[in-house]
Parts: C-alpha cells; sequence; structure tokens
C-alpha cells in the first residue's frame, strides 16, 4: 500500500482531478464551445492508444504496426457485446470496456508468442499483416456489419469517462514502467543479450508489454466506439496505426508525458489550423523523419542538454532523467 | 476463367511481385534496413511513365528510360538524405523513418495529384498471342520475359562483376570490406539506385496490366513484395523470385477460389504461417546473434 500511495502518485491524483475541474467548469461555463467539447473524447482516446503504444516502441523497443489491429478488435468486441446484451449502463459500460481490453489482450497473446520470436522488422511486418488482416476479416463478417460498419452501439461513453480512463492507463503504465517489469523491460531494449544473461525472461517480459498494450488499445478502441456509435473497419487502417506512432515519436519514445502532450497537439492541430489539413499527412511524415535523424544526431544531443542545463538552472542532476526522447541500444 | 489462366494471371503478378521483391531483398541485404518506402517508388515511376506519355507525348521507351532515371535518383536521393545520417542508429530508428518517407512520398503525391486515380495507357504495344487453346496478353508475355532477363542479368551482375562481388562483401560484413578497400558509401548508394530502378520497371508493368494509378498504388503492393522477399527468404536473390511468383499465384487462385475480399488476408496468413515455421524464409539463410 505505501508503494502505491507514495508522493509522486498522490501528486499525479491531484493533478488529474485539478485538471479535470477545469475541464468541467471550461464546459459547463461554454468557454469551451461544442465543436472543442467534441475533441475531448478524441484527445483522451488518442492519450490511452499513444501511452499504451509507447510501452512496446518505448519501453520495449519493438514497433508494432498493428495498434489499430488491436483496437478494432477491442472495440467491435466491446460494441457488439453492450449491443446485444440489455443490462444498466452502469454494468453495461464497465463489462464492455473489460471484454474488449480482454480480447485485444486475448489477440495480444495470439499473435504476440510467435511473433515476438521474431526481431525488429520482421515484428512490425506481422503486426502490419495482423492489422490488414483483422480489417479485412471485419469488412466480411455479418456479425460486425461489413463494410458498411457496426451500427446501433448505445452511445455511453462521455468524456468523464474517457478521462477516467486515460488516467488508470496512465497510472497503470507508468507504475509498471517503474517497477521490477519495467525495469526488466527497458533492459530488454537496451541490450537483449545482457538482459538474457542476467536472467531476465525475455519471451515473457515482451509478451507481458505487449499485451497490456494491447489491452489498452482494445479499450480505447470501445471508448471509440461508445462515443461515435458506429465503428467501420477502414477506420481502423494502417494510417491509424501510423498516426498513433506519429503520436508516440514527437512526444518522445519512453516518455509518457511527452506521449500525453503529443496526443493532445497531434488531435487538436488539425483542428485548429484547419488550412492545415490536407497538409496533415505530411508534417506527420517530416515530423518521423526529423525526430529520428534529429534524435540520432550526437550534435542535436548536445544542444538539447545545453537547453536542458539553462532551463533547469541549478537543478542539473538531481532529477532523474525520464526518457529524452533517444532511444538507447 | 479456367485454371490455366488463373496460373498465367498469378505468374504475371507474381512476376511483377519478385521485381520489387528483389528490390528489398538488395536493399535489406546491404543496408540491413527495411525500405518502406520501395512501394512508393513504384508508384513515383507509374507517375513519372504517364506523365511523360501523356503530357509530353514521347514514345514508351523514352517514357520507360525517363521513369527508370527519376526512381533511381531519387533512391539514391533517399538514401543521402534520410538513410545515410541513421547508419549507426538502431534498426527501430532506421524503421520509422523508412515508414516517415513512404508517408512523404504518398503525401506528395496526393498533393500534387489529387486521390482522384488517374489512368495510364500501358507502355505495352505488343499485342497477345495464342498457344494452342490458350491466350496470352502481350503484357504479360513481356512482364515474364522482362523479369526472367533481369533476374539473369542480375545474377551475373553480382556474381561476375566487381561492383557486385563488391556488394556481396558489404552485405556480408561492412567493417571486413571497407578494410579491404571497397567504399562502403558508394556500395549502398548503388544497391538503392539498382533496387530503385528495377522498382521502375515494376512499375511500369504494373500499371501496363492495370491501367490506373493513384498516391496509394504503390503501399500495399510493396508490402506484398515485401512478404514475398520474407517468404522466400531475405537477402537471397533467387529467394526473392520463387517468393514473388508464389505469393502472385496464391493471390489470383484465392482471388478466384475463394473470395476477392479475403485475399490480401490469405496472402498475409501465408506471411505469418511462413515466419512461424522457417523464420528464414524458404531459401534464406540462418543467421546466429553475436555478442
Amino acid at each position: 500500500m505505501k508503494k502505491l500511495l507514495n508522493r509522486k502518485n498522490i501528486i499525479s491524483i491531484l493533478m488529474a482531478i485539478l485538471v479535470y475541474v477545469l475541464i468541467t467548469c471550461l464546459v459547463s461555463s461554454g468557454i469551451l464551445s461544442r465543436h472543442y467539447q467534441s475533441l475531448l473524447v478524441p484527445v483522451g482516446i488518442n492519450i490511452i492508444l499513444a501511452v499504451s503504444l509507447n510501452l512496446t516502441v518505448g519501453f520495449l523497443g519493438e514497433l508494432t504496426l498493428g495498434h489499430a489491429g488491436f483496437m478494432s478488435v477491442g472495440a467491435y468486441a466491446g460494441c457488439i457485446f453492450s449491443i446485444y446484451s440489455n443490462l444498466p449502463v452502469y454494468i453495461e459500460l464497465p463489462l464492455s470496456l473489460i471484454i474488449g481490453g480482454l480480447v485485444a489482450a486475448l489477440f495480444g497473446v495470439i499473435i504476440g508468442i510467435p511473433a515476438l520470436r521474431l526481431k525488429g522488422d520482421y515484428l512490425a511486418i506481422v503486426t502490419l499483416a495482423f492489422g490488414e488482416i483483422i480489417r479485412s476479416v471485419f469488412t466480411n463478417l455479418e456479425i460486425t456489419g461489413g463494410a458498411g460498419g457496426l451500427k446501433g452501439i448505445d452511445k455511453t461513453s462521455n468524456y468523464t469517462i474517457v478521462y477516467i480512463i486515460a488516467i488508470i492507463t496512465i497510472i497503470v503504465i507508468s507504475n509498471l514502467v517503474r517497477s521490477r517489469h519495467g525495469r526488466a523491460i527497458c533492459a530488454i531494449r537496451d541490450n537483449i543479450i545482457a538482459a538474457e544473461s542476467v536472467g531476465i525472461n525475455v519471451v515473457y517480459h515482451k509478451l507481458l508489454a505487449f499485451v497490456i498494450a494491447a489491452f489498452f488499445a482494445g479499450v480505447a478502441g470501445v471508448l471509440y466506439g461508445q462515443n461515435l456509435g458506429i465503428l467501420k473497419p477502414s477506420t481502423f487502417d494502417f494510417n491509424k496505426s501510423i498516426e498513433i506512432l506519429v503520436i508516440v515519436v514527437l512526444g518522445g519514445m519512453g516518455s509518457i508525458a511527452g506521449s500525453i502532450i503529443s496526443a493532445v497537439i497531434i488531435t487538436l492541430l488539425p483542428e485548429v489550423l484547419r488550412g492545415l489539413a490536407d497538409y496533415r499527412m505530411l508534417i506527420y511524415a517530416v515530423v518521423l523523419i526529423a525526430m529520428m535523424i534529429l534524435n540520432s544526431s550526437p550534435k542535436f544531443a548536445e544542444f538539447k542538454q545545453e537547453v536542458v542545463h539553462k532551463l533547469k538552472g541549478n537543478k542539473v542532476g538531481e532529477g532523474k532523467e525520464e526518457g529524452d526522447g533517444s532511444i538507447r541500444g | 476463367m479456367g485454371f490455366i489462366e488463373q496460373l498465367i494471371n498469378g505468374l504475371n503478378l507474381g512476376s511483377i511481385y519478385a521485381l520489387m521483391a528483389l528490390g528489398y531483398t538488395m536493399v535489406y541485404g546491404i543496408a540491413k534496413m527495411l525500405n518502406f518506402a520501395h512501394g512508393d517508388i513504384i508508384m513515383v515511376g507509374a507517375y513519372t511513365l504517364s506523365l511523360v506519355m501523356t503530357n509530353l507525348g514521347m514514345p514508351p521507351i523514352i517514357a520507360i528510360l525517363a521513369s527508370v532515371v527519376v526512381c533511381s535518383l531519387l533512391g539514391v536521393t533517399i538514401e543521402k538524405i534520410a538513410y545515410k545520417p541513421l547508419r549507426s542508429a538502431s534498426p527501430l530508428t532506421v524503421l520509422i523513418t523508412a515508414i516517415g518517407v513512404s508517408y512523404f512520398l504518398q503525401s506528395v503525391a496526393l498533393l500534387i495529384f489529387g486521390s482522384n486515380k488517374r489512368k495510364v495507357e500501358s507502355a505495352i504495344t505488343m499485342s497477345g498471342i495464342k498457344i494452342g487453346a490458350l491466350e496470352l496478353t502481350g503484357e504479360s508475355v513481356v512482364t515474364l520475359g522482362v523479369t526472367i532477363l533481369i533476374m539473369v542479368g542480375l545474377t551475373l551482375f553480382i556474381k561476375k562483376t566487381k561492383l557486385g562481388k563488391a556488394m556481396l562483401a558489404v552485405s556480408e560484413d561492412k567493417g571486413a570490406a571497407q578494410l579491404m578497400g571497397i567504399n562502403v558509401n558508394q556500395t549502398i548508394s548503388i544497391t538503392f539506385a539498382i533496387g530503385s530502378a528495377l522498382a521502375a520497371v515494376a512499375g511500369v508493368l504494373f500499371v501496363s496490366s492495370y491501367g490506373f494509378v493513384g498516391p496509394y498504388t504503390g503501399s500495399l503492393p510493396g508490402i506484398k513484395a515485401f512478404v514475398a522477399a520474407v517468404l522466400g527468404g531475405i537477402g537471397s536473390i533467387p529467394g526473392a523470385m520463387l517468393g514473388g511468383i508464389i505469393l502472385g499465384i496464391i493471390e489470383s487462385l484465392s482471388k478466384a477460389y475463394i473470395s476477392t475480399n479475403l485475399s490480401d488476408a490469405i496472402v498475409f496468413s501465408v506471411l505469418i504461417i511462413v515466419l512461424l515455421v522457417k523464420p528464414s524464409g524458404l531459401l534464406g539463410k540462418v543467421r546466429m546473434d553475436k555478442v
């Protein structure tokens, strides 16, 4: 219990409540227009997706391109359950979220056990293939409504629920990363051979990270479906996976705070700057390339450290560095 | 259509996959990276062909040469700007960059040409031939012929010429190759140029058979070609050929006899099964991890 209620956690929970109160005030006082209110849920969903993808890409160091696939599996499972069950909302909603997450996690195990034996590029391609297979299967199944989509989902999710789930996701993943298992996951990223030789069960920890990420992607999918009321297989294509990847990369791989900030930016940017909508993909592409090249150039690393020095003033060396966006190993 | 026609269709498609897979395999063998943008180079080649033929009114042969030149230059430029600074970076970094490049090419094409597909005249003017009851279109005859020719030429190039041997050396061990006086950077550039030229040829054959090009034309065939390269064993040139042909036939037969909509799912399932049973592919070498 002491572990769970440390100072850092209490501060984060207080922050979370404060932010929620702020949003509620903005919504109820009408400062936030209807249009921006409708963006609160997508922002929250993208935060869940980005933080969970960061666990595999940032902390485990394995690129998965099938996050949208897990999202869709969870979304369909949870939403089909909520359509066919006639339970009261306060039971149905949590149940459908859990079902969505568990089904996505199950697929995570099914895909993960074979795929995690493969390395790097192969894993990326297998997860990509998984996403495509799922999409074409859902387009052809009857229970999922085919290409026309699954209609008539109860619109039960609102920004409060999405906010709570996002906070839970952040707490679970940031605590996992700081735990013994999290350190093992980071060790695998940094040097797999060294990790193996100090007795870390590589397969287990890889699978753990993969499955937890899939679980939260599934939950995010259910929230997405219950917010829109309709699910279409074409939403969960390769581009969706790339969008989540862009959020993670922009925020800094291995930085949860970075993922949250960049999820907000990437979701709001095309809406704030309407003219940019056409250039959205181009901007994503440039962000991906530029971040990668900058982060591997030693000069930029020096420059970044100087900036951090100046910003932090005397406090340098005190704070533990929690992921600086670069990838090691 | 009968079984034989479907088989020919599959061979035709498979040859195009094989040409693309050759590019993947060569780049993967030498630069140890999955060039995600390879599929989109095919799209650029197809657009170049269409622009030179339709807008400039040039004969097909010049258009084909133009698209080969444009794609080779593009391939080398991409390598110089995006991949070269990342030689010592982790595979994850390089892979994300390659995805970025692929996205970049697609979005630039989208901004220039719009999302509507553009009709392309076939660059192949040969008429079809008839063997008994079997009718072959000019496109499939040329596609098969060109693929076999390129395959043989490439094998001879790598086995017999100095440059080809340098490529083999770099793919075995970069450091040792450099010590032997091989210009590693130049060899990698040439590999990208050849790979992209092959992509251009594949692009020309692809649009000649299908008649349309759009900003996303290259992405799915690109991924399937990668599947073909993995299926045959990445890094192996005959493997890429074999993988491409097998994949093309599987796709064509599953479209004909199972379901058009599920054919992609079947192709990708084949990839997963192959990687599970034989992770190094049909003709690939097993590499051990060293500390």
